[in-house]
């Protein structure tokens, strides 16, 4: 994995030691992934359905912790620090996730929406913070002049990819270190998908973006690194381009050329 | 740190909440238990063979055994024939009416017609079983010309229509539309197909629906106070005033004499609605479509 | 089959007019608003005046008052069975006691009632006899629980898990996550349950008889007396004729009209909720 992407020679900002996550005793959908993701670059994660990519996006912001047959090993570094030694919500928060279905919470209009994570987290701001961070985080997934005038309406007012950049956006104004997104497009039309993806382009200036993805041209088009998983294990690990000119797994090479997938 | 400190209170008002929630669900389930203890703890002394062999004692027989200190004679019998002649009564009423409707129901589900139908079988379900005594006693008291087995299973009636109504219109609803295309496919006609293959296909939920309205309307008292009236006899004939164990226990509550009847009447009634609850469970599982 | 459901017609109709033909010489004597708004019950031959309101309000202070007490518990139900043990054998065994409280018959409250809580009442010294307005509702906010937690388990577990995974990945303790997701969403399908429990409650009769005390005024407070409108029709209809007879029958129909239109209101939330 020496020819990793890493953009600015820094040192990586989350790392995966053994990381293995099994859903019943005896069986484990993610075996032993160790790998290094750097700051500013946007990974993807790849491989056919049930190869346990999203299992293993959810192992980092321990979602997992959540259904108590699930059980995680191995340890998850965020910035040097073991998240196992943190509280789950606080990892959560640092590591802010954006699902495969839009999830805007129908019961709250898109300012609240947007504000979301503060109310949960029994944050107290007044207007003035208010006012300024959903404009922030609106502007952040350009769709703030979209809905400027209709702050007030429910989120699933909105359409699809309007409603998936405001979880975006939600998920930005909790300022995390680092953004995990699961199949974030596979919802959406072309012309939507387009959109998030020159956002993703955007976002890698601020934020470390994992992205699991089972389209493999996006990954080409917008990933820095790339992650093939097979069968839970982590079969190859390495820079975009040459993943995808000179696969160094044969496995690899066969799903990238269409033979399963 | 102030952020870790935040949740370390937050953590500490969910675990907080996570045991209140507990706790009020398990408070909320003591009354049964105790209300069990006390019927049963009570009730047993006077379960023996006369409660089901003889008929309600009077007053006064009870007045002499209590003053002899002995137990009160006589048992329910009347209260446990009446209840069986008033709800045999309303089941044959109300099962073949209401498989009918909801049979109804669930083919015809987008005509007006069948919305409105629906609609008042609502209404009907959410009437007071009061308002339904009133009912009966308007059309079935006042017309025969008095107190009547036959009036009160015109009550219960009225109140197992609309729950087996609902239960075969939800149960029909469930089973799969190939059914009955395939039925019909087969040529037979549509009659044919609703009796010989969604009815039996929907046999467990269908019972099941009958086995609750029966055990709701088993312990009825206020429709049968303003219809049965009630008897200190066992009675067969249907326009005679006749008992049921809920109204002899209203009757014992009543009289300070024969108040130690209540308790083992009370039992009784629990058993059976509890047994009529059970065979449904075990039938809604055996059949489940 | 269509003349079976066209019974359900027939039956309605016949319901209203008996109900309404009967109740008539009350309403011609005393006048609608006059019947409605009026305190005295009063069978004496040389007084004798009927109106229901002492009955309306006792309806409503027992009915509310109950809604108030099992409020906490169905809640709490609702929550252990449709969240936080959702699918957990626990969950199944407490469904089984609650519907087994559904099944006991109104009567037997009434004896539990009357030989287990008006004791604690008269113990606590709250009232010397232990009967009225407290240990009726007492007794009928038991006998609700069930109708009003296992609806509102149904709407609290319908809460889409991709909602609480978004609200639990912002980093949302379960607590919160109930606060702010769970039960706003669901709260319209637990609003319409709870009124589902209200109209039970309003039409309860012999549990409520047993408790109430049975006299026919107003009651003044938690701990006096009264009659709701079943109560004192199952206490006195079997006694009454005449213009008695019609004015018990008038408050059955005041009652009826009652609960039809809180299932009503229930059933269209419950409608809307469903289409949503």
């Amino acid at each position: 994995m020496e020819n990793i992407n890493n953009n600015n020679g820094m040192e990586p900002i989350l790392q995966l030691k053994e990381v293995s996550v099994s859903y019943a005793p005896g069986t484990k959908a993610v075996k032993d992934v160790t790998t290094d993701i750097y700051p500013n670059t946007i990974t993807a994660i790849m491989g056919p359905s049930g190869c346990g990519k999203s299992t293993l996006l959810r192992a980092i912001n321990r979602m997992h912790d959540l259904y108590p047959n699930i059980k995680t090993t191995g340890d998850i570094l965020l910035k040097g620090e073991n998240i196992f030694n943190f509280d789950p919500m606080e990892v959560r928060r640092m590591a802010g996730m954006v699902f495969q279905q839009p999830n805007p919470f129908p019961t709250m209009s898109i300012y609240d929406n947007v504000l979301a994570g503060y109310k949960l987290n029994g944050i107290r701001l007044d207007k003035k913070e208010k006012d300024e961070i959903v404009e922030q985080s609106l502007k952040g997934v350009a769709l703030w002049n979209e809905v400027k005038d209709v702050m007030s309406k429910r989120g699933s007012f909105l359409s699809g990819g309007q409603q998936q950049r405001l979880c975006i956006a939600r998920t930005l104004a909790l300022k995390p270190e680092i953004l995990l997104m699961d199949e974030p497009t596979s919802a959406l039309d072309p012309i939507s998908t387009n959109k998030i993806e020159e956002l993703l382009l955007e976002l890698k200036n601020q934020f470390t973006i994992i992205i699991v993805t089972h389209n493999m041209s996006q990954a080409a088009r917008i990933s820095d690194n790339s992650m093939f998983m097979y069968l839970g294990e982590l079969v190859e690990h390495g820079n975009t381009t040459q993943m995808f000119t000179k696969p160094k797994n044969k496995r690899t090479e066969e799903y990238l050329t269409g033979v399963f997938g | 740190m102030n952020i870790s400190n935040s949740i370390r209170v937050r953590k500490r008002s969910n675990q907080l909440v996570y045991w209140m929630v507990c706790l009020f669900s398990f408070i909320a389930m003591i009354p049964l238990f105790l209300i069990l203890w006390d019927v049963a703890s009570k009730g047993y002394k006077n379960f023996n063979l006369s409660l089901f062999t003889e008929v309600t004692p009077s007053s006064m027989d009870a007045l002499l055994a209590n003053m002899n200190g002995d137990p009160i004679p006589g048992g329910i019998l009347n209260g446990i024939t009446g209840s069986i002649l008033i709800v045999l009564l309303a089941i044959l009423f109300s099962v073949p009416l209401g498989l009918f409707i909801g049979i109804y129901l669930s083919e015809n589900r987008e005509r007006k017609f069948a919305k409105a139908v629906s609609f008042l079988t609502d209404l009907l379900q959410g009437m007071p079983s009061i308002v339904i005594g009133i009912i009966a006693y308007a059309w079935a008291v006042k017309p025969l010309g008095g107190y009547s087995a036959l009036a009160g299973s015109v009550a219960l009636t009225i109140m197992m229509l609309p729950m087996i109504v609902r239960s075969t219109e939800e149960t029909l609803k469930m089973l799969p539309h190939s059914y009955k295309e395939a039925g019909l496919a087969l040529g037979s006609s549509y009659t044919n197909v609703v009796f010989r293959i969604l009815l039996p296909s929907g046999f467990g939920g269908i019972f099941t629906g009958i086995l609750l309205a029966i055990s709701r309307v088993m312990g009825e008292t206020a429709p049968l106070m303003l219809t049965a009236l009630g008897a200190s006899v066992v009675n067969w004939d249907v326009l005679e005033p006749t008992s049921a164990i809920p109204l002899l226990i209203w009757d014992f509550y009543n009289d300070p004499n024969l108040v130690d009847l209540v308790w083992s009447s009370s039992l009784l009634l629990l058993i059976v609605i509890f047994i009529l609850n059970w065979i449904a469970k075990i039938v809604a599982r055996k059949w489940k479509i | 089959m269509f003349f079976a459901a066209f019974i359900i017609i027939l039956l309605s109709a016949g319901i209203i007019f008996a109900l309404v033909s009967r109740s008539t010489e009350a309403f011609q004597e005393y006048g609608i608003i006059g019947f409605i708004a009026n305190p005295e019950w009063d069978p004496r031959p040389a007084t004798e005046e009927y109106g229901a309101l002492s009955f309306i309000i006792g309806t409503i202070y027992t009915a509310f008052l109950a809604l108030l007490f099992c409020f906490p518990f169905s809640l709490a139900v609702a929550l252990f069975n449709g969240e936080y043990f959702k699918g957990k054998k626990i969950s199944s065994v407490v469904r089984s006691v609650v519907d087994l409280l559904a099944g006991i018959p109104s009567i037997v409250y009434g004896l539990w009632g009357f030989y287990a809580v008006r004791p604690l009442i008269i113990d606590l010294g709250l009232n010397a006899q232990g009967f009225g307005i407290l240990l009726s509702s007492v007794v009928l906010a038991i006998m609700i629980i069930p109708y009003a937690s296992s609806l509102s388990t149904e709407f609290i577990s319908m809460v889409p898990n991709n909602l609480k995974e978004g609200a639990y990945s912002l980093g949302a303790t379960q607590i919160e996550m109930i606060r702010f997701i769970s039960l706003p969403t669901a709260s319209s399908g637990i609003v319409a349950s709870y009124i589902l429990a209200l109209g039970r409650a309003l039409g309860e009769t012999m549990a409520v008889t047993m408790l109430i005390g049975n006299t026919d005024r107003i009651p003044k407070g938690l701990l006096d007396t009264g009659n709701t409108m079943a109560s004192v029709i199952a206490n006195q209809f079997g006694e009454a004729d005449g213009i008695k007879l019609s004015s018990l029958i008038a408050i059955g129909l005041l009652l009826f009209i009652i609960t039809a239109l809180i299932n009503l209101v229930a059933k269209l939330i419950m409608k809307r909720v469903a289409r949503a």
